[in-house]
């Protein structure tokens, strides 16, 4: 039976890297469906399409209580790292590809990439400091209006 | 179940997937392909025959590992099988769905 979802919108806040993987293998997803896809980057999500800052992505260990850490021992210098390295070993060893190359694959099968203009401007941030697989800059308004059809769908991560 | 394409009776799941790599030919796919509205070019086997080579050496497929085939990027993937080309590639190629989520 045919989905009846025929495009997703995903808004990424963020920039932990459980986030960023979120975003990224949902919008992956839908295209492997056939489902349309586009990503909204905003705020802290910036980071994952600046390209001086998307390989140096981590996870959280401070008031995540998922990492089974106890804040104060997760606010120690390095904690951040050792926890982040111990996931992406984990996901390479799941073929999950590293954020550049994962942007690459997005952009290849077809969804489209928009940073925030609100956002780029409060991080002062130019065209040259963000991927070069980016569509464009737009406003929220303007990532409204790519809805054109029904069954769109909308996710704020 | 059973399924009839192409003169021939294959046995196949739910989805539309046939169970049994053995009963797979070339009119089968042809077939296949049809019902998907794909039309297949010297581009498309040689993707199926990839994807056979791969599920015969039990390697997982992904579009990670479409991107380092080497036989087709993954921009010409998404044009030679619209609509979700892992599934439909495999569908046609008498293979399993990928179970993988990248």
């Amino acid at each position: 039976m045919a989905t009846k979802v025929k495009k997703m919108l995903f808004i990424l806040s963020k920039a932990t890297l459980d986030n960023v993987y979120a975003a990224f293998i949902m919008a992956n997803g839908a295209r492997m469906e056939g489902i349309d896809a586009e990503i909204f980057f905003t705020f802290f999500g910036l980071e994952a399409i600046q390209k001086k800052k998307l390989e140096h992505l981590h996870v959280a260990t401070v008031g995540n209580p998922a990492m089974h850490i106890p804040t104060m021992l997760g606010g120690l210098p390095g904690m951040e790292a050792v926890a982040t390295k111990m996931m992406k070993n984990e996901m390479e060893k799941l073929d999950m590809p590293p954020v550049g190359e994962f942007l690459e694959i997005l952009s290849d099968s077809g969804v489209n990439l928009w940073a925030c203009k609100l956002a780029v401007e409060m991080f002062h941030l130019e065209k040259k400091d963000l991927i070069d697989e980016l569509d464009g800059i737009l406003t929220i308004g303007d990532f409204y209006n790519r809805v054109e059809e029904e069954g769109t769908h909308m996710l704020f991560i | 179940m059973e399924k009839t394409i192409a003169n021939k009776t294959v046995n196949v799941n739910d989805e539309g997937y046939l169970t049994d790599f053995n009963q797979w030919d070339k009119d089968i796919a042809i077939e296949l392909a049809k019902e998907k509205e794909v039309e297949l070019t010297d581009k498309h086997w040689e993707v199926l025959s990839y994807l056979q080579d791969k599920y015969k050496n039990e390697e997982a497929l992904s579009i990670r590992g479409i991107k380092k085939s080497g036989i087709l990027n993954i921009k010409e993937f998404y044009n030679l099988f619209p609509g979700g080309p892992l599934k439909i590639s495999t569908l046609i190629a008498g293979i399993p769905k990928p179970k993988s989520c990248i």
